[in-house]
């Protein structure tokens, strides 16, 4: 619309500024101390680079643009509102989001220019399409998950693995026969069809427990496809937004598979959920020895130090308010308290440190596995709230345990182990943990949330104070 | 046009490695609102459909262009939101209570 010379070199460099501030942002991501400055960096790059684009000569017409801008907003809002415990899935969804973003666009681009489409063009416009269409419909099943409206249970059956490659295998055929012979314009839909389809497949036999690393995935996949339409679009803002984002995702997702022990390849192949063992055979249950709320007041008042291991069970439970009232009553008596955090612990990385930070625990006492594992035999309590196959022992010592090699918090190196519990009931890998047996450990069966809660009033009702 | 694609690939490869880098170094402590910023930043893809949905150049594309606008745009919205949210509630322990 804008006619002034130079207007296209103003565009350039709003681009320009906004590519250097989203990698501040990510650089000031480092340190909670400075993370907040890095979201202003990324909010003034965004909107630098939104504005410099509204002044693209090549705009005819703005109305479906604001109207959209609008519609986008108002869609926003409330998904940056969500509670907490909903983030996970909110993240899908916005995974979800962004590939339907660049699946459109790339759709869009490949009908203006076909049936002349240069091959270097179709190959990536194939990349930005298999990528985006398989992330905005596994994204979805991820999030539907995550929301429980589907099952969380990992549905699997005879050759999922081969079928699913398969899937992929021919939308990834189609693509070359295009970039050979762009001419074959019917193709296309066939290959926007089967990432669509695959990204189902993919996700039907995930487990709640592997939802980490997949969300992981998940991002780094949104991310090569932003990449990918850069190079359609010849935008090296774009192209470095995806890197980025691609990057991260890579990284957590190596991490995430890491920390539970799995191959990269086998989370590349999303074979995930897979090591469905038989499961643990009716060996009669040993017997385990429980404590009521009173007890374990009694001796978590007396500790010196205490280590708090939350997981999933926590957030389930919605007790992270109550964990909160614990690490009071526990600080205004002496005691030393801290939080050992998985890397798996929760749906998504990060999970476990969002919510108990909403819980207004400070971040210096929440521990990363690497930093907290040392403490362990010097604490007096370890307090297990939630949590299941992040702790257990059988992943260093039994090689026959499917989680063997799993790194672990040695929660069973601390003087006494209590484990709040609904019941005896395997955790989501359908493995039995040995520390319910030692007789070092106290199980304390109950909600999590009403357990915490009666601990809480035991502690700072019940007389004798420090 | 061949110079093109292969500055592209340069820009790509140099921008993937500041991302390990610089994603390498970021503490477990923030991963989740680190996701949801990449998230943010990622809706950049907005730009390539305000153009797509302005230039007007066929109805579908015009359609296509606005539906993807109006989902970036949730993301650069939500995104920054939630992060911005999220990263208020980390607080250090106070002077002693």
């Amino acid at each position: 619309m804008t006619n002034w010379p130079g207007t296209d070199t103003f565009i350039e460099i709003t681009y320009l500024i906004a590519t250097a501030l989203f990698i501040l942002s990510l650089v000031w991501m480092r340190t909670p101390v400075t993370a907040r400055r890095g979201v202003r960096a990324g909010e003034i790059g965004m909107a630098l680079a939104i504005g410099g684009t509204l002044l693209n000569r090549g705009i005819v017409d703005y109305k479906w643009i604001l109207i959209a801008l609008v519609l986008g907003t108002i869609i926003g809002v409330p998904l940056g509102r969500v509670h907490m415990t909903a983030v996970p899935q909110r993240t899908a969804l916005s995974h979800a989001f962004g590939a339907l973003c660049v699946t459109l666009v790339g759709t869009a681009e490949f009908y203006l220019r076909a049936p002349n489409v240069p091959r270097f063009m179709m190959a990536v416009l194939s990349m930005e399409v298999i990528l985006g269409g398989l992330t905005f419909t596994g994204s979805l099943m991820a999030a539907g998950k995550l929301q429980e409206y589907l099952p969380q249970r990992p549905i699997t059956y005879k050759g999922q693995n081969f079928v699913n490659l398969a899937f992929l295998a021919v939308a990834i055929g189609v693509a070359a026969y295009l970039v050979h012979d762009p001419s074959h314009v019917h193709l296309f839909p066939l290959m926007l069809a089967i990432p669509l389809v695959f990204g189902v497949l993919m996700i039907i036999p995930i487990g709640g427990a592997d939802m980490p690393t997949v969300i992981s995935l998940l991002n780094s996949y949104a991310g090569l496809s932003a990449a990918a339409m850069g190079f359609v679009l010849d935008s090296k803002l774009l192209i470095i937004a995806g890197a980025l984002d691609g990057a991260s995702g890579f990284i957590l997702s190596v991490n995430m598979s890491k920390a539970m022990n799995r191959s990269f390849t086998n989370v590349l192949f999303g074979a995930f959920g897979q090591e469905q063992v038989a499961g643990a055979a009716a060996v009669e249950a040993p017997p385990v020895r429980s404590a009521t709320a009173e007890e374990a007041a009694a001796i978590l008042g007396a500790a010196n130090k205490v280590i708090v291991v939350p997981g999933y069970g926590m957030a389930v439970a919605q007790a992270q308010h109550k964990v909160r009232e614990l690490y009071d009553a526990l600080n205004k008596r002496g005691v030393d308290v801290k939080f050992a955090i998985h890397p798996v612990a929760g749906r998504m990385p990060g999970h476990m440190n969002v919510l108990l930070a909403e819980a207004d625990i400070p971040y210096d006492k929440l521990l990363d596995m690497d930093e907290v594992n040392g403490d362990f035999p010097q604490a007096d309590v370890a307090l297990v709230i939630g949590a299941n196959d992040v702790t257990n022992p059988a992943a260093r010592s039994d090689a026959s345990s499917p989680i063997y090699g799993m790194p672990i918090l040695d929660v069973d190196k601390a003087r006494t182990v209590m484990v709040i519990k609904r019941g005896m009931s395997p955790g989501f890998a359908g493995i039995d943990n040995p520390l319910y047996y030692l007789p070092k450990t106290l199980m304390l069966f109950g909600d999590a949330k009403s357990f915490v809660g009666s601990i809480v009033r035991e502690l700072t009702g019940g007389g004798g104070h420090g | 046009m061949k110079m093109d694609l292969l500055t592209s690939l340069y820009v790509f490869m140099l921008a993937g490695f500041i991302g390990f880098e610089v994603i390498r170094s970021i503490t477990p402590l923030l991963h989740t609102p680190l996701m949801s910023l990449t998230n943010a930043l990622d809706a950049i893809a907005v730009v390539g459909a305000i153009i797509l949905a302005g230039e007007h150049r066929s109805t579908l594309s015009t359609v296509l262009g606005t539906i993807a606008i109006v989902a970036a745009t949730s993301n650069v919205v939500g995104g920054f939101l939630i992060t911005d949210r999220m990263l208020k509630m980390f607080k250090v322990s106070g002077p002693k209570k």
